[in-house]
């Protein structure tokens, strides 16, 4: 019987031949992600159970990347970065992005790849549930919590339940107004906001493969948002080239085989596929862009791991060059890489930075997780009262983005450009 | 025979993270003693107010050792700030129709509560404010005032775990590492 690619990098890294799902297996971890929320908390663990002058097990393969609380006045979370420096030069950990220096990068999941560190076949684990969104380049990529993350630091592996996988395949050509985010929020308002606890969620098709490596992330990182252990893409060409470009470490890429067993098996044509919201407040609340029209926002947002990609923001750039947005549109690109990419991406000889200005966005914020989680009261674009926001981020909670009175749409960034422009949820063909 | 009593504090489905711990509290180092008993006063504090606040202002802990939910308890983010400020309030089972994996996960690994499942959705049938009782080892929920009695899904391997204090001391007791 054959394996699921999930299955298969799972065998190999448990150092087995076959593998099913249900078994439980100890695995061998190639990369631990943790940041300035739940590192601190880590080390905490670490300390405690292994010792105050413990060493982790490969400082090669701990990369902590600071991007949630960083343009804050908040004492506390200056001092966990404090506390990760501190970590950092006692480990003599080579893979810290230290924000105030020239290292700083922002968002950790759009970081991490950028900088060489996802690697198809490989097993990261990191203290963020959005860790999920690295099985766009074939790796199997998970959240887990502190203790475990101690529990990693302390002995390079982790006791795990294999999923079953659930297979979700994309067939056609994806027409130019649909993006990655369309289509996971259609997977997601299919199975459920729990229709895939405790799965791999496996993405395949002609679709899928068509899409930019940024695009594959936005599907994987919001797996979680269904409830999945991980998502999954096999790696292809562009992988091959993505990761080329910033690695020169060796990898084993993985394929599921013909015969391999899945849970489930659904399949979408892309070319059907409209433009799409997730209503408050949970993702799975799939509606129409066009039949929400009546929805009047008082806000617009496109950043995070999800939606603050160079792709995400190229999108929003085609919508919104040479109209105006008639509601606040805060703009907080994901990284570093991504703020310059701002300034050097030009369509039609316009940069993207002069459209969103000409457009009236807000000035571009400086690179980290800003107001998608909220965060302490100062954080920029924080909700604080009820306002009825759009954005590209993933989750739609109450109080999310700060206040429990907001409300928020999650779309792509075509979508949130076009409502910016009208001030009420508008399907981007009406730009196209 | 370990029994867990008290009142019980009553939630619905897909209660996230953010409404069990909302991210401005997130500063907040759980290994910190003091920081680890902060958390505890702002458990659940993100519920919407159609709540009753399940820490009285100025209280460090709750009066509620059993939380019953109904499906998809802990989705969201993998903080383990979670299931720990639920420990800190002193809550120490939690019984849900179902989990999200990983808040599951992390309250087995920290040893904060006992994430039982329910087959029956006890949410719609229990108030907050009602006087239970879980026995442990038989699996069961009982409502004291009328003394009927539920069963819950037998924990299996997680039970030691979690009488352990978590995946480190169970670990060492089970000789998995020194
Ligand atoms: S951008 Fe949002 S979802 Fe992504 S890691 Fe930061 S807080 Fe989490």
């Amino acid at each position: 019987m054959g394996m699921t690619i999930t299955e298969k990098i799972l065998a190999r890294a448990a150092g087995k031949r076959v593998i099913g799902p249900g078994d439980n297996v100890w695995v061998e971890v190639d990369i631990l992600l943790t940041h300035d929320v739940c590192g601190p908390g880590t080390i905490g663990v670490f300390q405690r159970e292994f010792g105050a002058t413990a060493k982790v097990w490969d400082p090669s393969k701990v990369v902590i990347i600071p991007d949630h609380y960083i343009f804050t006045a908040d004492v506390k979370a200056h001092r966990n970065v404090d506390t990760l420096r501190t970590f950092v030069a006692e480990q003599s950990l080579p893979y810290f992005y230290d924000p105030g220096t020239s290292n700083y990068k922002g968002v950790c999941h759009v970081a991490l790849p950028a900088e060489g560190h996802v690697r198809p076949g490989e097993v990261i684990f990191g203290t963020d549930s959005h860790t999920c969104t690295h099985g766009a380049l074939g790796a199997f990529a998970t959240g887990i919590g502190n203790t475990d993350a101690g529990f990693i630091m302390g002995t390079g592996k982790l006791l795990i339940k294999v999923p079953k996988s659930m297979r979700f395949q994309v067939n056609g050509a994806v027409p130019p107004y649909i993006m990655g985010k369309d289509i996971i929020l259609k997977i997601i308002g299919d199975v459920g906001f729990d229709g895939a606890s405790y799965c791999a969620m496996e993405f395949t098709g002609e679709a899928i493969h068509q899409l930019s490596i940024e695009e594959r992330m936005t599907i994987c990182n919001m797996a979680i948002e269904a409830g999945g252990k991980n998502g999954i893409i096999a790696p292809d060409e562009k992988t091959f080239e993505y990761v080329r470009a910033r690695t020169s470490k060796p990898f084993e890429a993985v394929y599921s085989d013909p015969d391999a067993v899945y849970e489930s098996d659904r399949t979408y044509d892309a070319a059907t596929l409209e433009p799409c919201v997730a209503e408050p407040h949970v993702p799975s609340n799939y509606a129409l862009a066009r039949e929400r029209t009546h929805v009047k926002l008082d806000r617009a947002y496109i950043g995070s791991c999800t939606g603050g990609k160079i792709t995400d923001f190229i999108a929003a750039a085609r919508i919104l060059k040479g109209q105006k947005v008639t509601i606040p549109t805060f703009l907080v690109p994901a990284t570093v890489e991504v703020a310059e990419a701002l300034i050097k991406t030009q369509l039609d000889g316009v940069s993207l930075v002069e459209i969103f200005a000409a457009a009236g966005c807000d000035d571009i914020a400086p690179p980290s997780c800003a107001a998608c989680l909220g965060g302490p009261a100062d954080t920029y674009g924080r909700t604080s009262g009820k306002e009825v926001v759009i954005s590209t981020t993933n989750r739609n909670f109450p109080g999310r983005m700060g206040s429990k009175l907001s409300r928020i749409y999650l779309a792509s960034p075509l979508t949130v450009a076009a409502s910016a422009i009208r001030g009420h949820i508008t399907d981007p063909r009406e730009f196209m | 025979m370990k029994v867990i009593r008290g009142t019980v504090y009553v939630v619905k489905d897909d209660i996230d993270t953010d409404q069990i711990i909302p991210a401005e509290f997130l500063n907040l180092v759980p290994t910190i003693p003091e920081e680890y008993a902060k958390l505890g006063s702002y458990a659940l504090c993100g519920l919407p107010a159609s709540y009753p606040p399940f820490v009285r202002p100025g209280a460090l802990k709750a009066e509620y050792p059993i939380i019953i939910a109904g499906r998809n308890f802990g989705c969201g983010s993998s903080r383990e700030h979670a299931p720990v400020c639920l420990g800190a309030a002193g809550v120490k089972a939690v019984v849900a129709e179902s989990y999200a994996r990983i808040f599951f996960r992390n309250a087995i690994a920290t040893g904060e509560l006992y994430p039982f499942e329910t087959p029956l959705r006890l949410c719609d049938i229990f108030k907050t404010g009602d006087e239970m009782e879980i026995h442990v080892e038989d699996s069961k929920i009982i409502h004291l005032p009328t003394g009927k009695s539920f069963s819950l899904k037998d924990l299996g391997a997680v039970a030691p775990v979690v009488e352990a204090g978590g995946i480190f001391p169970y670990a060492r007791k089970a000789g998995i590492i020194k």
